[in-house]
């Protein structure tokens, strides 16, 4: 069983990357109500923008700075512009707006970049392989890791350690409340909107060199990232993270025990956590 | 100090209030009564910003409140203690208080009056579970504790929606007896109750709605003069 070490570290590598695209949809989720099916779009944008600014500069890390930026704006625009407009019209309005932008941007994709795969190359440091405990492992794949347990503490350093924390968290239990109190809660949906895409544009430009950049890649991730924020709750960052290990680590370790099950296998798991806890493993009771 | 003028209210397609009108000088406690779905609670939220009239006007300290959002309501110094109480269950009795605190610092009369040790002293029970989850609290607490978290805002109106509603006779006491000290130190308040016995010891004036329009108004005598009017509106 030597593989089973190199498994796991594929399982926490994409764990990470799963954590990046769900904080933000179920932070967005729990605030306002909204479930995003751009989200994962966003992502796909995110890779995008990174494989056309990474061929024209040939710097990752000014891709991982830039895109998210980018994604933020795109962010708070489709927020105050769009969804703004459709609120008061109920969440089917909501969840068919995003539903089109998602279709949108991914046509928009296709005439842009073409119907086709790309493969993004990153050299340099992060393209090496690391040996330890006699294994040779590719240190993107430990960056990944890296970058998710970075957004995840700060997120909750924000959420727990600063006064715009405590009202993020008031407004995931009562907007409205928080709003009757004196805050400018139409700006803070934006900003958290916005927050949102931008973590997905990172997560995004992280994907790129790890898995290919291609139109149904927003699909691919859209899935597995919505059984993460069922499983681990609606609106719980803590229920994210944890859920984001589950399905990494039984991605990865289904490929190798159960091939032939693995796809059936992270379904199997909601499944499960569904019928024991319906409000997922950190949800609140509605 | 605020003056609500012929105000229509809808919620969706039904229409709520039909040309409400009331009026409250500085330093009122004011109650509203009436039974259950006359539109009492749309009448508060239509003045918070959570409802937005169609028609009417609404002016607090001369300014017009319609059409405004909440949160700026909130900045001009009115506070609102919602019916639910509606605490954040998540949050810690410490960190709701902290929700109530406004950045905003209205000149003159609104001073900081209500500070964190000022509620604490005025609600042992609040500084004992200041680690608390909201969540946690008893009703009578909870009561409490909304009312704290909205004079942490330091209002100069406050409006109350039943804050009564489902406590014990010995906590409804408490509550009542808060509300007194409230409005002692300088508080306008404008106040909805169903319950006439708890409402008559605290209020210097009194509304009655029927159906979305105001049927009575005047002190405690013309009330207990008006036989018909409480027959008809108040008695079950």
């Amino acid at each position: 069983m030597s593989e089973v070490p190199v498994f796991f570290l594929h399982g926490l590598a994409y764990a990470g990357l799963l954590f990046l695209v769900s904080a933000g949809l179920t932070l967005v989720f729990g605030m306002m109500n909204v479930l995003n099916f751009a989200h994962a779009a966003m992502y796909m944008l995110g890779a995008y923008f990174s494989f056309t600014l990474l061929r024209a500069t040939g710097q990752f890390w000014l891709c991982l700075l830039v895109c998210p930026l980018f994604l933020f704006i795109i962010g708070a625009l489709v927020e105050r512009f769009l969804l703004r407009r459709v609120h008061t019209y109920g969440h089917l309005h909501e969840l068919l707006l995003t539903f089109g932008l998602a279709y949108i941007m991914t046509e928009l994709v296709k005439l842009i970049w073409g119907n086709f795969p790309l493969a993004v190359n990153i050299g340099g440091f992060l393209g090496q392989t690391v040996e330890f405990f006699g294994m040779i492992y590719p240190i993107y794949r430990i960056f990944i890791f890296g970058c998710a347990v970075i957004v995840g503490l700060s997120m909750a350093a924000i959420l727990y350690k600063t006064r715009l924390g405590i009202i993020l968290r008031a407004a995931v239990n009562d907007s409205e409340m928080v709003n009757a109190l004196g805050f400018d809660v139409p700006l803070v949906f934006t900003g958290v909107f916005a927050f949102g895409a931008a973590l997905s544009g990172l997560a995004g430009v992280i994907a790129g060199p790890l898995l290919t950049t291609y139109p149904g890649m927003a699909h691919e991730i859209l899935i597995d990232a919505f059984v993460v924020i069922v499983v681990g709750g609606f609106g719980s960052l803590g229920g994210a993270v944890v859920a984001s290990l589950l399905i990494g680590e039984l991605q990865s370790f289904g490929v190798l025990l159960f091939p032939k099950l693995s796809l059936a296998l992270v379904y199997l798991l909601m499944a499960a956590v569904l019928i024991i806890k319906p409000s997922g493993l950190f949800g609140e009771k509605q | 100090m605020i003056e609500v003028e012929d105000i229509h209210s809808h919620y969706g397609k039904s229409h709520i209030l039909h040309g409400v009108s009331l009026e409250l000088k500085e330093g009122e406690l004011v109650c509203l009564l009436g039974r259950n779905g006359v539109g009492k609670s749309t009448t508060l939220k239509s003045i918070m910003g959570m409802v937005r009239p169609t028609q009417g006007s609404i002016r607090f300290d001369g300014k017009e409140l319609v059409g405004s959002q909440p949160y700026q309501i909130a900045r001009l110094g009115v506070g609102y203690v919602p019916e639910d109480r509606r605490i954040f269950k998540s949050l810690t009795v410490h960190e709701n208080l902290m929700m109530g605190v406004q950045k905003t610092k209205r000149g003159g009369a609104s001073e900081r009056v209500w500070t964190i040790d000022k509620i604490y002293g005025l609600f042992p029970n609040l500084r004992e579970r200041r680690g608390n989850k909201g969540s946690h609290l008893s009703g009578g607490e909870q009561q409490m504790l909304t009312v704290a978290r909205t004079l942490m805002g330091n209002p100069k109106l406050i409006l109350i929606d039943e804050p009564t509603e489902g406590l014990a006779p010995l906590i409804v006491k408490d509550v009542l007896e808060m509300l007194a000290t409230v409005r002692k130190s300088g508080v306008t308040v404008l106040m909805v109750e169903q319950n006439f016995k708890a409402a008559i010891k605290v209020a210097d004036r009194f509304y009655i709605m029927g159906k979305g329009q105001m049927v009575f108004a005047g002190d405690m005598a013309a009330l207990l003069a008006a036989e018909d009017v409480r027959k008809n509106y108040l008695e079950v």
